[in-house]
């Protein structure tokens, strides 16, 4: 069983986490332009153009929307650097790490019987507010369609 | 359930009747191994249904993880110009392991296309806009990786062998009716 995804219209819930060994990412330095959470399971996922892969290819879409992406995981800094690096990601991914899964517990985005988080994805508006939210079954990547109707749907 | 939001039309490369019950559309990239392996999946269909089956094979390269992937989808398009898609598609994706812009240059030599004009199309990105063109579609349609199937619209998010996919495709055939 898993917790309900946190709903359109919540504060999304600040959290800092390490993006890089040295560097941490608080949610609420990007205040002031919308940003797309990506919750997904583990990095090396067996398949081209998996979730991360896909993000990655579309970026200008994402950028039209000036929307800074993040992507999230239970995985650790080390294996998001290695993972980073080998598919050529041009965004930052988060490691929710220690205590493992904390900030995907608080968006209702972990699955406790895997010890992983959903495949849940959270657009969030210019003032921190959770604006869209969807979880994909485990197994099916949810493609962009849904991140970018939301993007465009966004008050500007 | 993600839709495709492009309807199959005058601009997509088609193969069978426009009347079939089923639309295959596949979103796939040249260089991606797994189109690689879904290729001899599409032809075996294909044999399968006959008239059945109406095939559209838009581009979706994804190029920050395949470096041909981009001149591959360019090279069809550039034989599409001549009136030689099909042949090109499936020369590159039986020549998939060893793909290279002189590779291309040599399937197109091969099917009585001018390499340089090729590659004068290929330089000045003569294509570029027709494929940026499918892979934004594609991504607005829930494209989630390649290949990724619509079997009358509606995204197969299921394995691609043949057997599931024939299951999709009889299945959709069935709710046409």
């Amino acid at each position: 069983m898993t917790s309900k995804v946190l709903p359109p219209g919540t504060q999304a819930p600040d959290f800092s986490l390490p993006v890089t060994p040295d560097q941490k990412l608080s949610l609420s330095e990007l205040r002031g332009r919308p940003v797309v959470l990506a919750f997904y399971p583990a990095d090396w996922s067996p398949v081209c153009g998996d979730q991360m892969a896909l993000y990655n290819e579309i970026m200008p879409e994402f950028h039209r929307f000036n929307a800074e992406v993040l992507g999230i995981s239970v995985d650790g800094v080390w294996c998001h650097a290695a993972f980073a690096h080998d598919r050529k990601l041009h965004f930052p991914l988060l490691a929710d790490f220690e205590p493992k899964g904390a900030v995907a517990r608080r968006y209702g985005a972990y699955r406790d019987a895997d010890g992983t988080s959903e495949r849940a994805l959270f657009v969030i508006d210019k003032d921190g507010v959770i604006r869209w939210s969807y979880i994909s079954p485990i197994a099916v990547n949810p493609g962009a369609d849904g991140i970018l109707d939301a993007l465009e749907q966004l008050p500007k | 359930m993600a839709k495709l939001r492009v309807p199959v039309g005058p601009g997509d490369h088609v193969q069978g009747p426009a009347d079939a019950p089923v639309t295959l559309v596949e979103y796939g990239d040249y260089e991606c191994p797994h189109c690689g392996r879904a290729y001899p999946m599409v032809k075996a269909l294909q044999k399968e249904f006959g008239n059945r089956l109406r095939f559209a094979f838009r581009n979706f390269p994804l190029r920050e993880l395949h470096p041909h992937a981009e001149a591959a989808a360019e090279t069809a398009e550039f034989a599409a110009e001549h009136k030689k898609f099909w042949e090109m598609h499936d020369l590159i994706f039986e020549n998939q392991s060893a793909l290279s812009e002189r590779l291309l240059g040599q399937l197109a030599e091969r099917l009585g296309l001018d390499a340089n004009a090729l590659r004068e199309s290929l330089r000045s990105g003569e294509f570029s806009e027709r494929v940026a063109h499918d892979f934004s579609g594609g991504v607005r349609s829930g494209v989630n990786g390649t290949p990724t199937f619509f079997i009358n619209g509606a995204r197969h998010d299921n394995s691609y062998d043949f057997a599931t996919l024939a299951d999709a495709i009889k299945k959709a055939a069935t709710t046409h009716q």
